[in-house]
């Protein structure tokens, strides 16, 4: 069935999203969904989208100062994703940045979407190296949210990072992984959800996550 | 938990995919793109592209390699070989790359991989070391596809790069590269202890145990491997079985569509 009408990407000078795009493509296309994929760092583009992603791979600090200085964009957030309440997905720093604050290098203020802070891994294993990169396989603690449809404990996702979103609401938090102790995976409220991992890179379980987030209506 | 990571590396050259015995005497195997589907469908957990083009004249093709790659794979692809510049780092991760590995310049000018990492992330810049074994506990950087000693002693510079930011190093065992001999495990473990960045290894794979050494004695986050592979003498699910039977833990290959 055709729900989306059109996903927008972010484009606020953080990362490729080239492949971010073709990902979300892919996954419209193969599912039958009739969604049109654009990146833009045109805030107005905001409000005729129907769902709404934020990528960001780098610093935190870096990536909120980037999408700060992108006119409009943080207040097109605010009031497409809070008061209008359309679907959200934030990926990597892009999720991070839902958090209250970030603490990578300096403090800095996030979107504050989803209370907490954004802290360095520690993994209690020293052996482990930080960033944690690489595949992961996934906790699930929502098992019947619908951006979930499909995945399963045990599935596998790509991840690289230094810093994790410490929720200060665990029923915030929708999946984990184990990295030395428990590190958040997946974060989500209402009609927002996050990943620390990326389904652009997470083979077939990422394109289903994505394909759920474009059938997902809040 | 964090699985080992097995990466099949193509060696590219002029758009076509290459693999040399030490660097010497190139065959040609194919469409790097073909390759590259092929390879995501077995289930590697990233894929990485070696331009050994190098010569400014064709280096924009391998662009389009990524490009078209990217379009095609949703998986974690490394592009090096001949990255020098802010700009040509800007360009691979542009067509599509999601790590650009910087290999000669970072001896040239370390500082480049500061600048790279500050303005990129660490999570997109690889440091590409070859080195050498030159005595019992003796390993130095060299470059220039293994011909030119640096005098650089492997480790302090292994310390040195993921200090300046390197989001991971890429270890190439160059006296072993080629020749299917097995990583020069001493030297990967000596890196991959001393640095909190993961370290793949590289160079010199010939069988499904080296790959497991790589990761057992060599203490590699992953393993990489280009001829074992390209050539079909062992296929990406073979190895993960054959790491998994060692008692290392993959993703497994069950979970990745054809």
């Amino acid at each position: 069935m055709a729900v989306s009408t059109g996903a927008v990407i972010i484009d606020y000078g953080s990362g490729n999203l080239r492949s971010a795009a073709k990902a979300f493509e892919r996954a419209a296309r193969d599912n039958g969904i009739d969604a049109a994929v654009t990146v833009t760092a045109d805030a107005a583009a905001l409000a005729t989208a129907s769902h709404i992603v934020l990528p960001g791979v780098g610093a935190f600090a870096d990536c909120k100062r980037g999408l700060a200085a992108v006119p409009g964009m943080i207040e097109a957030l605010e009031e497409q994703v809070i008061r209008r309440g359309k679907p959200f997905l934030g990926i990597c720093v892009g999720m991070q940045l839902m958090a209250s604050r970030g603490l990578e290098f300096e403090t800095s203020q996030g979107l504050g979407w989803i209370p907490g802070d954004v802290v360095i891994l520690k993994p209690s294993d020293p052996a482990l190296k930080v960033p944690h990169m690489g595949w992961n396989d996934l906790a699930l603690r929502a098992t019947d949210h619908p951006a979930l449809a499909g995945l399963s404990t045990g599935d596998h996702a790509y991840f690289v990072h230094s810093y994790q979103l410490a929720a200060a609401d665990p029923g915030h938090v929708l999946a984990t992984v184990e990295y030395g102790g428990t590190v958040t995976a997946l974060v989500g409220r209402d009609n927002m959800v996050g990943t620390q991992f990326h389904p652009e890179k997470s083979q077939e379980a990422g394109l289903r996550l994505i394909a759920n987030f474009l059938r997902w209506r809040p | 938990m964090l699985k080992t990571r097995i990466i099949p590396c193509l060696d590219v050259k002029d758009g076509r995919v290459v693999k040399g015995v030490n660097f010497i005497g190139l065959r040609d195997a194919g469409d790097p793109v073909e390759q590259a589907k092929l390879y995501d469908r077995e289930g590697a957990d990233e894929l990485c592209f070696l331009d050994i083009t190098a010569s400014s004249d064709n280096r924009g093709i391998i662009l389009d390699v990524v490009a078209r790659t990217a379009e095609q794979c949703f998986m974690p692809l490394t592009v090096g070989g001949g990255v020098r510049t802010l700009d040509d780092i800007r360009r691979l991760l542009l067509a599509g790359a999601d790590k650009a590995s910087i290999n000669t310049a970072a001896v040239t000018n370390p500082d480049f991989v500061r600048q790279a990492a500050e303005k990129f992330g660490s999570q997109c810049i690889t440091v590409a070391l070859d080195a050498k074994q030159t005595g019992p506990d003796a390993f130095e950087i060299f470059t220039h596809g293994g011909r030119n000693a640096t005098g650089i002693d492997a480790v302090a510079w292994a310390r040195r790069m993921a200090e300046y930011g390197a989001g991971e190093i890429l270890l190439t065992s160059m006296d072993r590269d080629g020749t299917k001999q097995g990583f020069n495990l001493p030297l990967t473990r000596a890196i991959a202890d001393a640095v909190p960045i993961p370290v793949i290894a590289s160079g010199g794979v010939g069988n499904l145990q080296h790959l497991v050494d790589g990761v057992t004695e060599g203490h590699a986050s992953a393993v990489l491997a280009a001829s074992i592979f390209h050539f079909g003498e062992y296929s990406i699910a073979q190895a993960k079985t054959a790491l998994a039977a060692a008692g290392i833990a993959v993703r497994p290959i069950t979970e990745v569509a054809a």
